[in-house]
């Protein structure tokens, strides 16, 4: 059992000096030459278009189920769907919009990413890279990384609007709140800190996001079976990380006023 | 021009390489045979810096290759270099022209408004014509290894490394790829090492040929 424990142990530490020895050859590179500008753009269309429908249905249909609870809850206790916009804005603006996304990405595009740069090392692409004279960190992994952290926050934005929207629907429709109401509900309490605690967190979970991929991806080994375990690996890792990392976030932006 | 000394390669607690000893001669081809899994991949592998040798010494033109770590430094050596994969390594996400050229950037100053005509020369020169704009996945094997090996040729490097130029091709196309390893060597003097395990082609195109046997030669 300690064995086993002890490998366990030795495989986490590997993996997370690997990452981060990944992360300062970024940092190398990026001071070192030119950003790799048509590369940067082109993922950050592929990773921004290819999920936004996801991501903002997604949110569409949170947004109104949140107003559905809150209306039917608030029914109940004060007989009356009140403060519902805020109650939607908030969930969403500082907690939901954020993870949500994120989820939806690391789902959607930081999967293709790992399947991509897995693909690249198991039939010798990296290797040409290296050859060719261009480092795969500075040719792959910091194009895709700069692409989540601009895709990420715009997504999330997107998100917000579309679940608020979505809660909108539901309010005026099903609970017959009048639209104005549900609006300055939004507008009165929702602030520019809170746009920022989401805002903040976006950037953090798409920096995650995109080291973890392109790592498991520069990392995978064995073939189209490699390939396929690389992918599922990205996408549980990306997904517990966001959940571990949005409880500290969230404790470290209320502790400073966020 | 190459002289590897003593080299030594393990991967965990498989000794792959156990103390190579080899001279390879400017303009010269050397033909590397011997079974499968004996290491002639570890072999190149090694001379161009894609893996780290674990002893002994690489020496290019008589400097010591073997411990340079420094990326910038790796990225000069590789200039001298051109590495055919086994399966021609061409990358999915661009198209035939753009994989050809790929090396132009990073290795050469040449300016951008050269690439299209050098694409075409060099596609020419391994007698492929017109299909800059496919992509590798609607090429045939064949076709793959020779685009390849005019994406090599795009740098006019001093060294060719071939991993088994010829597996997995019909004997009409592997008689085209020996065709193209002697005529680089006549025409433009090009120093080879082939991997190989086509005893055919290694007496064909080889000046010299050594065998890996148990880790060395």
């Amino acid at each position: 059992m300690f064995k086993a424990l002890g490998r366990l142990l030795i495989k986490f530490f590997t993996q997370l000096g690997q990452a981060s020895s990944m992360v300062s050859s970024c940092v190398f590179w990026l001071f070192k030459s030119p950003l790799e500008f048509s590369q940067t753009m082109q993922q950050t269309t592929k990773i921004g278009v290819e999920s936004l429908v996801v991501a903002t249905l997604t949110s569409l249909f949170t947004g109104m189920v949140l107003a559905l609870q809150a209306g039917t809850t608030m029914r109940n206790i004060l007989s009356e769907p009140l403060y519902i916009g805020t109650l939607v804005g908030f969930s969403l603006v500082r907690e939901l919009g954020p993870v949500l996304t994120a989820f939806v990405v690391a789902g959607r595009a930081g999967a293709a990413v790992t399947a991509e740069i897995g693909t690249m090392q198991v039939t010798e692409q990296i290797d040409a890279l290296h050859t060719l004279g261009t480092d795969p960190i500075r040719y792959l992994v910091i194009p895709r990384i700069i692409a989540f952290m601009i895709a990420i926050p715009v997504l999330t934005l997107c998100a917000n609007f579309s679940g608020m929207f979505g809660g909108f629907l539901v309010s005026v429709n099903s609970l017959g709140v009048a639209s104005n109401v549900y609006i300055s509900d939004i507008t009165t309490y929702i602030g520019v800190d809170d746009l920022m605690h989401g805002f903040i967190k976006s950037c953090f979970f798409a920096f995650m996001i995109g080291v973890v991929c392109c790592y498991k991806g520069l990392w995978t080994r064995g073939g189209a079976e490699g390939v396929g375990k690389s992918t599922t690996q990205a996408v549980v890792t990306s997904m517990v990380l966001i959940l571990v990392m949005d409880y500290f976030l969230t404790a470290i932006l209320n502790s400073i006023g966020l | 021009m190459i002289e590897i000394i003593d080299l030594k390669k393990h991967f965990g607690p498989k000794h792959i390489l156990r103390g190579v000893n080899l001279k390879i001669e400017e303009g010269k081809t050397l033909a590397v045979i011997g079974g499968s899994g004996t290491g002639k991949s570890t072999l190149i592998k090694c001379i161009i810096r894609l893996l780290e040798p674990d002893g002994g010494k690489i020496l290019f033109n008589n400097k010591d290759i073997t411990h340079i770590k420094k990326q910038m430094e790796l990225a000069k050596l590789r200039r001298s270099f051109g590495y055919l994969f086994q399966e021609g390594a061409l990358f999915d996400s661009l198209s035939v022209g753009e994989n050809v050229v790929f090396g132009l950037k990073y290795l050469t100053d040449t300016p951008k408004s050269e690439y299209a005509r050098i694409a075409k020369e060099k596609l020419a020169l391994v007698g492929l014509k017109g299909i800059e704009h496919l992509r590798p996945s609607e090429l045939s094997g064949g076709m793959k290894k020779r685009v390849s090996l005019a994406r090599v040729l795009a740098t006019e490097p001093k060294v060719i490394l071939y991993d088994e130029p010829t597996s997995g091709l019909d004997p009409i196309m592997s008689e085209i790829i020996n065709e193209l390893i002697i005529d680089l060597k006549n025409k433009l003097g090009v120093t080879s090492v082939v991997i190989t395990h086509d005893m055919k082609s290694a007496f064909e195109i080889s000046d010299n040929m050594a065998m890996l046997y148990e880790g060395k030669v």
